[in-house]
Parts: C-alpha cells; structure tokens; sequence
C-alpha cells in the first residue's frame, strides 16, 4: 500500500507537470522567488515596482529583441522551500536568473543554492551583510544597501552630538544583532568614549514595548537606537511616547522613515527622530525621483514603497545586465554584472561593484516631522556609501570564495 | 520599589489579552476536546473587526461598543466554523480536529488579506485615556490600569456563568461526561456550538482590547497561539483560574526578563512550561487525566498484519519502478520526488510513535532539525567529510530523542504532546539565538554533498536507498514482537504492564527510535538543499508532519507516507495560485470531512465495503 500511494502520486505529478515545459520560449524568464503572503506588506509594493519597471522595458521592445518576463513564485519565506522553487524555476520553467527574497535567511539559502548549481541570484532586498561578505559568492550579487551601511550613516550622525551614553533595541535576530554591532563599531570608531548602557532584545514581532521601555528608562542613557519595525516599532513608539521615553533624547532609527513602517504609525510617527527611510513626497519636480514615483502612482493609483523603488530598481538591472551581456547564459550574465553601469536610474547611476558584487544604492538618511498630521522625513539628503564601505582589502579578505 | 511595581502593572496589563484568549481556548478544550489551532485567528479577526468598527463608530461609546460588538461578531464566525467545520468530524479519531483547525487557519488568513489589506492597522486610542498617571512617581498609561481592572472581571464573570449558572452546570457536566449529558436529554451539538462561540468571542475581546497598546496585523494569530497554549497548558487545561494565573504569571515573569535577561525573551515561557510540566504534570490547577476518559473514538482497530505475497511483489515492483525513474523522467521530478521522500521518512518516523504507539508529539521538529544542524554543523564547523557528518545526525537526533523521551513519556495525552512541545521549542530557541554556534537565523549554507554525490541522479538514489531504506526498517519493526509490545502499552497499558511489557521503557525506546529515522529524514534534507536554518525546527515543521499524518490516517500503516506524499504534491500545485492559501485550507478541511480516518482509512473501508466484508468479521 505504501508504494503504490506514493508512486501513483509521482506518475501523477510527473504527467501533470510535464506540459508546463513545453510553454514557448519567445520570452526571457527570470525566476522571482518571494514571501507575498507572509510578508504581504512589503512584497505587494515591491511587485508592482518589478510590473512597471517590466512594463517600460517591453514597451520599449524588451530585451534582445524579446520580451522580458518574470515567474512569480511564493515560497512561504520558507528557505528550503525557496530552494526547490529555485531549482524547479531554472529546470524546467527556463528561467535564465533568479532575484527575490526579502526576508535574509532566504537569500542566504538562494546564494548558497546558485554558487553550487552555477546560477545567477540577484538578491533584491535581503540586507544581511553576510550574503556579499562572509558568505559571498561569485554567483550572487545584491541591489539594496546592506545593514552595515545604514548603521553607519546613523552612527555618523550620532557622532556629531555629545549623547555619550546610549541604549539600543532591536529585534533579537540575525538582522537585529548585525544591526546594533554595526552601529557600535562605526560610533565607537568615530568617538570612543561612547558607552552602551542598555542592550534590549524584544522578540521579533513579539515585543513587550511597555516593558521594554521601562528597562530603557531604568539605565538613563542620552541617546537611543532603534531597530524595531513593524508592529514592534508602533508599540514601541507609542508605550515609549505615553511614558516620555524620548522626551529630550536624540533617537536613532533603522529604517523607521520608510513608508511602510512609517505610514502605520499616523499622527504618532515620533517627531524628531533620525531615521533612514525613503521621502518619495519630498522629491523635486523634474529630478528622475520624481519621475519614477510620478509613474508609479500612475499605473497603480498607490503611493510607492521602498519595496516599489527595490522592484523597479531590480528589473532596470536585469534588463541592463541582459542587454549588456547580448546572452542569458550564465556566465555571459555574470561577466554583464561586473562592474555593471546603468545612468538615469531613479537613484541616479547604479552600479554593481566587482570587489564584492554589491550595487551602489544609497539610502535617505532624514529627521521625522509631522505633516497634515502624517509623519515625513524632512531635511533628508541621499547618501552613496561611499565613505561607508570597509575598504576593499577588508572586504576581499572577508569573502572566503574568490 | 516605585519600578519594582510599574514593571508588575505592566505584567498585568499585558495578561489581559493573553488571559482572554487562553481562557477561550482552555473552555473549548475542557468541553470539546478540541485542540483548537485556529483561535489565533479569532484573535486576529478580532483586532481587525475591532478596528473597523472603532472607525465607524466614534467617540467612547462607539470605542466600548465596539469592542462589545467585536466579540458578538468574532463569536459568530466561530459558531459557524464549528458548525460546518468540526460537527462533522466529532467521531474521527482524537485529536483529528487538529488538522480541521489548520484548514481554518490558512483560509482565514487569506479571507483576512482580501478584506483588510496587507498594511498594518495601528489601533485607535481608547477616548479619555490618552497619556500616564504617575504611581510612586513612575508613568503608568491610564489604559494598562482600566485593563488590569477588567481582567479579573472578565475571570469573575466566566466563573458565575460556569458555576452558578444552568448553562454552567451543563458545561461542566459535558466536560465530565459527554454521554452522559446526551441521555440526559441535552442537545449536545449546540452546547459545544455554543462553548465554541463563546470561547471565540473571549478570543475576539482579547484582539479588540489589547488595540490600544498595538493594532491589528496578517502575523498575530501565530503571533499568539504558542503563548496561549502555554497559558492553558501552565494553568490545567480546561481550568479558568488556571489560565488567569498563567497568564498572570507569564506575562509578570516576561516584564521582569526583559529588565534582566533580555537576551532570553523566547527561551523563557518555554522553560517555565517544561519546568511546570515536570514539577506539576497536569498544569497549576488541572487534574489528572485519567487514562481512558476520552479514549479512542469509534470501533476498534483490527491488529495490522504483514502484506500478503501479492502485496509485496507490487511494493518490489514499484520499488523498481522508482529506480528506474531517472531513465525517463526530467530533473524536477526526481528533486520533488526527494523531497517527497524527506517528508515521507518524517512523517512515516511520527507515525511510528503516533499510530503505532500512541504519543502525539507536538515537537517532532526538533530530531528533524536536530539531525539536519548536527550533520550542518560538523561540517560547518569542523569541515567533516560529507560521509561522516550525514551518519551523524540520525545518532545526534537519537540520543536528543532519548533525553527529551525520558522527561515526556511519564506524561500521556496531551499534555505529552505539550511537553515535547515545550522541548522542542527549546531546542529551536537555542538554534536560533546561540549564534556562535549556530549563526541563528542567518543559518548554516554551503552544505552540500560530496562530489560523487553531487548530481541529482545520484542524490536521488542516495535518497532512495536511505528513505525507502527507514520506511522499511519502522514498518518491519511495527512487525516484529517490539512492535506489537508498543501497540499494546498503547491500547491497554495495564494488561501489558500485567504481561510482563515494561510499558514506559519501550515506549522510551520507540521515542528514541523515532528521533533516530527523523534525524535521518534531516541529515538527507540537509545536504539535499545545502542549508538549514531554525525555521525546520518550528512549532510549524511540527505541525506539517502531525497534518500529514493525520491526513494520510493514523490507524494505518501507510498513513504517513501518504499523507506526505499528498501534501508535497498539492501544495506544489497550489502555491502557484494567488489565493493559495485559501484553497489549500479548503482542501485540507474538504478531505477532513470527507475522509475522517484520513485517506488510507478511507480508501480501506471503501474498499472493504466493495468487497462485502469488514475488518469485524475479518476478525
């Protein structure tokens, strides 16, 4: 009985699965691999970005000659899920790359998956600065602006202040952990004598934000950084304000200006705060910016996300490094990643490095204010990591795989 | 002091939503015997509804009546999903609701998409109550204080409705006695409707109340229900007090580790569980559970014999087939096919200690997991040879079995299951927050096979040979004097303590043995996708086997197996659609009622009725 069941089922799949492969091959097919409904919030935004910036490409008549398409697969933000999506993408689907993931240990997985089968992972939003560091790979290369980098900038900032004694929250995690260490390395190198006098690790998604900001209070320190997003970062902002938390105290945020943890938070957005985020209702009539978030609104009737700007930004990379490479197998295409260069992006020129495979994007650094009883960032500027980055002999000695 | 008693307030404050949902749940259990997966979801239904109505309804009246009405509405979906979900299937083996309950889950969570959006609602503050007043000079929100006053309110008002009340004494009567209560005339289908409704509403309150200090969210109803559980299971299953002070407890106990051992949030609920468990088997104010009480439903089973000669020469000629697969077919199916076996030798591993020896483990992830990070990280670690490694982790998750085994098998029901619940919740806690060792979530990458091993038609034999390979061993073992000593500690555990059987001793060993064919099933999966991070150590990896074993038909040899084979196949289908989540819920609900012995059970008494005959009379 046991065989037969399960050998019935296979010849079934096997069958049924067959006529999938036999689809016409007149497009070039990227695998994207994404949570959309575990992470709705932020995959929605950043697949529309993908669909307007797919759109514009095969408008304009695609890529070689033929139009540019992309699988959109759920892997449940499971990573062993991912991998098998990944796999059955490139097999059979005749996908020539893969690109996705927001959640980081999915990305990791997916590099990891593309370095043995010899594939091409452009890993769109995963932050971990393991995924081009530690664990980089030839096969990997990664658009947003890594952990390390926005750290920086807020440290940076800190810097300038004379808060001497900080406290730190942040989701108890591999992001949140990467988060605050990058944060105390770079202030510590820029000023030494600052002490860290609490260190608060609220389980993701799951924070005690009353308690939590008692323990802060409790060490008395002069500045704060924050790492919580999501509904921890609501809870976090509103215990935190009833009970005066941040009353007279600078606070550091990650990511706590992007929109989509940003717009949640209504008239309760916590003035003040330097965060990093993306002001797209800040931008200036007849910059690229402005254009791209001109044209997102229009096709979608919504205003963008970070995620919509990551999306577009990947698509625009692909069809470039398609273009460049004048094939889609895969060596051709990671030769087109090196160094890849593409003028007029949203962000200005994107560039992918080839000391570690990393793009150049930047991030909004800014102070949260209140406007017609929303929270923006205002006095933002766009900062390249330039000036932030490891050098290069740091990062080469960093990646074990080149 | 003054902090010492702000940080109590806000332990209190927090018990509120966690004490409504677990008292909920706690009341369906005691009367229904429903482990009830989906409350979360009433949970999550109604912060959402909560934050609708407060848009629509304004000022404090509108706040208060919203919530009032929230639970009305929660209590509502929950008598129809009990109505059409879970009356059919009553009579299908204990604990087979589960799996009900996880259909409601996923379709709720969709329903839940297409009506509120993706974003986050962040809740409106209740009217008057903006701001703090200082106690002993510490700022305490007004809300935390009118929340700490209504808990006990709540307990006070649930206690008179079960003690003093008729509808109580019913309650309280079919919690004691099911059958009892029916010969006397109760129309039992709409008392358990109505504890269903109730106990979802308490859950609906508990979303709309904790509003002001969060909102709603598409992640709460996961977010919640591993804490709510451990409230009911801390405080006695079943027991309303109970749940107050595990909730009380917990939450108390949480505000005072985020002061003092922040690094420790996850680790600790489940250590005060295992620690509560070990001291007080049955829970704070539980009782004991006396074995028989809520036994076995329906006929019993006839004993399992070995198949027939022209049973094996189909196995042999499947086997065959199987091995000759990569002759013909194309690379995805060989890679679906692997996984398929993964699971299978997952599943096939519960089923063994489920079916064959009745103990629902709600943690079976954790030798799963355990085999897969012991063989990642010798070679993480120490670069051991692929070869090496993979030997490792069925030993690994062996002798994980064996320690956690000697704590759990002293329990039985569900409080067994809620013990290895707690186990392996521990364990996962260490994976994911020991990051020198194991890099938490970041996970362990780069473990791949060895180099002859390295394409997919070899690794697809490898797999073969080593998952058909434990199917066979378990089933010869069901087979074999062991086998039948471990079903009859199942079935009657006096009269085989009475035959001489150490009853507790071999289930320690078939619990160990199960850890040890999991192990195997995790050192092949590792390799097989080159990483392993703590998401296949979760309660949800847990709960995947429990489903397909549930599904495939517990009281079958073949019900893991098939059940995984089925859920590999159908979700690889179905997560291409948009609304997937949705359907899979609706199938899974679908075969529940359709099939209540699960699919081979199913398929078997079909085919006996066919036939004319029937397992009594074969017996």
């Amino acid at each position: 009985m046991t065989f037969t069941r399960r050998t019935l089922l296979a010849a079934t799949t096997a069958l049924a699965l067959a006529p999938v492969a036999a689809l016409a091959q007149d497009t070039i097919k990227i695998g994207e691999i994404n949570h959309y409904k575990r992470m709705a919030a932020f995959a929605e935004p950043y697949k529309m970005g993908i669909e307007l910036g797919l759109k514009e490409i095969n408008d304009a008549g695609g890529v070689l000659g033929k139009p540019l398409e992309f699988i959109f697969r759920d892997d449940q933000g499971d990573p062993a899920e991912a991998v098998k999506i990944a796999e059955e993408l490139m097999t059979r689907d005749g996908a020539v790359m893969l690109t996705g993931s927001i959640l980081s240990h999915v990305g990791l997985a997916l590099s990891s998956f593309a370095a043995e089968k010899g594939y091409l992972y452009l890993a769109a939003e995963p932050l971990a600065d393991s995924l081009v560091w530690t664990s980089g790979n030839p096969n990997t290369f990664r658009l947003r602006a890594s952990t390390w980098i926005q750290a920086a900038m807020l440290a940076e900032e800190a810097a300038k202040t004379d808060a001497v004694k900080y406290a730190t929250i942040a989701p108890n995690y591999a992001y949140g952990q990467d988060a605050v260490a990058a944060f105390k390395e770079n202030l510590k190198r820029l000023k030494p004598e600052v002490e860290f006098v609490a260190e608060q690790w609220p389980a993701l998604f799951k924070i005690d934000a009353g308690a939590e900001v008692q323990a802060i209070e409790r060490a008395k320190p002069d500045a704060i950084y924050n790492v919580t997003f999501g509904t921890d970062l609501a809870k976090f902002v509103r215990e935190g304000g009833d009970r005066g938390l941040f009353d007279g105290r600078p606070v550091y945020g990650l990511l706590s200006g992007e929109p989509e943890y940003l717009e949640p938070l209504g008239d309760e957005a916590p003035e003040g705060w330097f965060v990093t985020g993306y002001p797209w209702y800040g931008f200036e009539d007849g910059t690229a910016e402005k254009a791209f978030v001109d044209a997102y609104m229009a096709e979608t009737g919504e205003t963008p996300k970070i995620g919509s700007l990551v999306g577009y930004l990947d698509v625009i990379s692909i069809a470039a490094a398609i273009e460049k490479a004048g094939a889609t197998d895969t060596d051709s295409l990671i030769a087109a990643f090196e160094g890849l260069e593409i003028p007029d992006t949203p962000i200005g020129t994107l560039m992918y490095r080839e000391v570690d495979n990393q793009s150049n994007m930047g991030a909004y650094v800014g102070t949260l204010a209140m406007q017609d009883g929303k929270g923006v960032m205002v006095d933002w500027t766009y900062k390249s990591p330039d000036g932030y980055m490891p050098s290069d002999e740091e990062i080469k000695a960093m990646r074990p795989a080149e | 002091m003054a902090f010492f008693f702000a940080q109590l307030l806000t332990g209190l404050a927090n018990a509120c939503s966690l004490f409504l949902v677990a008292s909920g749940l706690s009341l369906i259990f005691g009367v229904t015997r429903i482990v009830n997966f989906a409350h979360g979801s009433f949970y999550m239904l109604g912060a959402f509804v909560g934050v609708t109505l407060m848009q629509v309804l304004p000022g404090a009246m509108g706040f208060w009546g919203a919530i009032l009405l929230t639970g009305l509405v929660v209590g509502a979906i929950g008598a129809f999903v009990e109505m059409v979900v879970l009356r059919p299937i009553y009579r299908a083996p204990e604990l087979f609701q589960l799996v009900a309950t996880f259909g409601v889950i996923l379709v709720i969570q969709d329903l839940a998409l297409m009506v509120w959006g993706a974003e986050d609602r962040m809740g409106p503050r209740a009217p008057g109550l903006r701001g703090v007043w200082r106690i002993f000079g510490e700022p305490v929100p007004k809300y935390d204080l009118v929340i700490i006053a209504i808990t006990p309110l709540i307990l006070f008002a649930l206690w008179y409705l079960i003690t003093k009340t008729r509808v109580g004494v019913l309650v309280r009567a079919a919690t004691q006695d099911r059958e009892m209560v029916g010969a006397l005339g109760v129309n039992q289908a709409w008392l358990f409707t109505g504890v269903f409704a109730l106990g979802s509403a308490l859950a609906g309150w508990g979303g709309a109340l904790q509003l002001p200090k969060g909102g709603a969210d598409l992640l709460m109803d996961f977010n919640i229900i591993g804490a709510a559980f451990v409230v009911v299971v801390i405080g006695g299953m079943g027991s309303l007090p109970g749940a107050f002070i595990a909730a009380v407890l917990i939450s108390v106990l949480n505000v005072f580790g985020v002061t003092y051992l922040p690094q420790s949030t996850l680790v600790l609920m489940f250590v005060v569980m295992a620690v509560v468990l070990i001291i007080r088997p049955y829970g704070l104010l539980g009782r004991e559970e006396v074995a028989g009480e809520h036994g076995q439903v329906g006929a019993p089973e006839s004993p399992i014999r070995p198949y027939g000669p022209t049973g094996q020469m189909v196995v042999v000629a499947l086997l065959l087939m199987l091995a000759a697969l990569p002759l013909f077919a194309d690379r995805f199916v060989l890679i679906l096919l692997i996984d398929m076996l993964v699971f299978a030798l997952f599943a096939a591993s519960l089923h063994f200690i489920l079916g064959t020896g009745g103990m629902v483990s709600f943690g079976h992830a954790a030798f799963f997991g355990g085999g897969a990070y012991a063989a990642a990280l010798l070679v993480y670690h120490l670069e051991t040879p692929m070869e090496i490694a993979f030997l490792f982790a069925p030993l690994a998750a062996g002798l994980l079995a064996l320690g956690i085994g000697w704590f759990c098998i002293r329990l039985s029901g569900v409080y067994f299951a809620m013990l290895t619940l707690a186990f392996s919740q521990l364990v996962w806690s260490m994976a994911y927050q020991w990051r020198d060792l194991t890099r938490g979530d970041d996970g362990l990458v780069n473990i791949w096979p060895a180099s002859w091993l390295s394409g997919t038609t070899p690794f697809y034999y490898f797999t073969l040979a080593f998952g058909v390979g434990g199917i066979l061993v378990l089933r010869h073992i069901i087979h074999s004097p062991f086998g039948y000593a471990l079903r009859a500690g199942r079935d009657s555990p006096r009269q085989a303590e009475a035959m001489g059987i150490n009853v507790k001793r071999v289930q320690h060993v078939a619990f160990g043995l199960a850890g040890v064919m999991a192990g195997l099933a995790g050192g092949i999966f590792v390799f097989s996708k080159g990483s392993v991070f703590p998401t296949e150590l979760e309660i949800g990896a847990s709960f995947d086997a429990l489903i397909v074993v549930f599904l495939g038909g517990v009281k079958t040899l073949a019900g893991g197996v098939v059940g995984a084979g089925f859920m590999t196949v159908v979700e690889d289908w179905l997560t291409r659609l948009e609304y997937w989540r949705l359907v899979l819920g609706l199938v899974i609900i679908a075969v529940v009622i359709i099939a209540p012995e699960g699919i081979v059970g199913t398929l078997r008494s079909t085919w006996a009725k066919f036939r004319g005959t029937n397992d009594e009379a074969v017996k």
